[in-house]
């Protein structure tokens, strides 16, 4: 949320802010409850749009073109891409065994738990006001990643490198047999 | 102040769209007559004076054309494919600064919609989003010539949108700022962004191209080998809608080559032209000179089409990936170099 000086602007946003939440919340239902997967990805599209706008309202406008670029323009892309190629129906979707349900009840249920104690445990008096609201704009945030966080932001990269060579690696004929 | 504030938007917002719009319409005849000219024809000539009313003929036979929803398609999808296509089109505009700020009725008036600081990014991510009408149009037909258009259309912009974030990449060394404002003026007068960076420029047109899905690159509906591609089942103000998105891709791609590389509504002798004219008629010949430079490039994307003939799909992908990707690189490597030679001299 911005931290405006005027009260009205504030109670703009918080409304704003709830309407997107409830979008979100809706969409991200919607991903798990439609039977069509084309329509779960398409949901799941709605969802990350909404991101993009809560960090809008947060005054993180790099992270929001970013995550607009990555996830919805490139990330879904390919989701959307090969499950047209899949032909997934609602009538040729496999019946799954009662043992993976219940797998993943308890795992869902772990999850759950896990995540309400964390909420609990949470100090909610830590978040305040960040002492540099502009903090997300992006002549900041390239500061701050080339001087302080140098060394992680050098070994994220690295991590993206090495996971490519090893997708070119996977997607690259074998020369011995050649019947890649 | 606020409201009057959304009233110039507003107003601003609604003259671009009907520029939009009305330079989409005339940019089919427009293709026409290129085309007729190329080939020694006349093209169309009936309707108007020189063919003019020929885009509201189109547009009044795609209106009343009977509407084809086949029966084996997902009805919403089908719908929503063009509507996004047209929709995700016309985003682009917003960032785009057509002119210097005037000055109206005793008013300062920018001639951009909004300038964000990250605006280049949001033209990538807006062209990102462009491969969603064709891709869902052409799943939700439920033919395989439509899905196979789709697919290629979705693996081409991918492709190609590579080649260009890393072109531009090198562009933004140059001009250490994300903001269309700031970028166009920096290129004040001759000092357009071309000059320094010719290698980069050639990639992105290329890429636009692509991103377009213009001839050489309009794999998606190659009609040879796909009837119509993505747009095979599509019949009557869908079908135009398509059309439509394309030409509009077309002339936001000009635009935001324009002001990226060519300067905007930068030209050479522009000081003493402003000082000539005042703040008011001063702007008004830079956005002359913008729109020159627009229809300029719509132009090239015609005699491109009218005269090259379409790449086979595998030569598309290897130009792509092993040719543009490496030579982006290169170039930004280059850049690099440059500038940080330039500055400890």
């Amino acid at each position: 949320m911005r931290f405006n000086q005027k009260g009205n602007t504030v109670a703009y946003d918080m409304s704003l802010f709830y309407f997107v939440a409830f979008l979100t919340i809706l969409f991200s239902l919607l991903v798990i409850f439609t039977k069509n997967p084309v329509y779960s990805v398409l949901s799941l599209i709605a969802t990350f749009f909404t991101f993009t706008i809560h960090y809008i309202l947060l005054n993180a406008q790099f992270l929001a073109v970013v995550n607009f670029i990555v996830y919805m323009g490139a990330i879904m892309v390919l989701f959307l891409f090969v499950l047209m190629l899949m032909n997934l129906n609602e009538e040729t979707e496999p019946m799954k065994s009662n043992l993976i349900k219940i797998i993943g009840v308890i795992a869902g249920v772990t999850l759950l738990v896990t995540l309400v104690g964390s909420i609990h445990a949470l100090q909610t008096t830590g978040v305040s006001a960040t002492p540099n609201s502009e903090i997300g704009l992006v002549e900041n945030l390239g500061k701050v990643l080339f001087s302080e966080f140098l060394l992680p932001f050098e070994l994220s990269s690295l991590l993206l490198l090495s996971a490519m060579v090893g997708a070119v690696l996977l997607a690259k004929k074998d020369k011995r047999t050649n019947n890649g | 102040m606020e409201l009057a504030f959304l009233f110039e938007k507003l107003i601003l917002v609604t003259v671009l769209f009907v520029l939009t719009l009305s330079i989409a319409a005339y940019s089919t005849w427009l293709e026409r007559k290129v085309a007729a000219w190329l080939q020694d024809r006349v093209g169309p000539n009936r309707a108007g004076i020189f063919g003019l009313l020929q885009p509201l003929a189109d547009g009044g036979k795609m209106f009343f054309k009977e509407e084809i929803i086949p029966s084996g398609s997902n009805k919403w999808l089908f719908i929503a494919g063009p509507s996004l296509a047209l929709l995700v089109s016309f985003l682009g505009t917003a960032v785009i600064p057509f002119g210097q700020n005037i000055e109206l009725f005793g008013k300062t008036v920018p001639l951009q919609v909004t300038d964000i600081n990250v605006g280049i990014l949001y033209i990538f991510g807006v062209v990102s989003l462009g491969v969603y009408g064709i891709m869902i149009g052409g799943w939700a037909s439920n033919n395989k010539y439509s899905l196979m258009g789709a697919v290629r259309g979705a693996s081409q912009n991918i492709s190609y949108e590579i080649a260009m974030g890393l072109s531009i990449i090198a562009l933004l060394l140059v001009t250490n700022t994300l903001s269309f404002k700031e970028i166009a003026e920096q290129q004040h007068s001759w000092h357009w962004n071309v000059i320094y960076q010719p290698l980069g420029f050639l990639i992105f047109i290329i890429c636009a191209f692509a991103e377009t899905n213009r001839v050489p690159f309009d794999l998606p509906e190659c009609e040879t080998e796909l009837i119509g591609g993505y747009n095979t089942e599509y019949s009557a103000f869908k079908m135009g809608a398509y059309m439509f998105a394309e030409y509009i891709n077309m002339f936001v791609s000009s635009a935001v080559m324009a002001v990226l590389y060519f300067g905007g509504y930068n030209y050479p002798g522009m000081d003493a032209v402003n000082s000539l004219l005042g703040p008011t008629w001063g702007p008004v010949i830079g956005v002359a000179v913008m729109f020159i430079k627009i229809i300029a490039f719509i132009f090239f994307f015609m005699w491109v089409r009218w005269t090259i003939p379409r790449f086979r799909y595998d030569q598309l992908m290897d130009l792509g990936w092993k040719i543009l990707i490496p030579l982006a690189i290169a170039n930004i490597v280059i850049t690099a170099i440059v500038i940080t030679v330039v500055d400890k001299l």
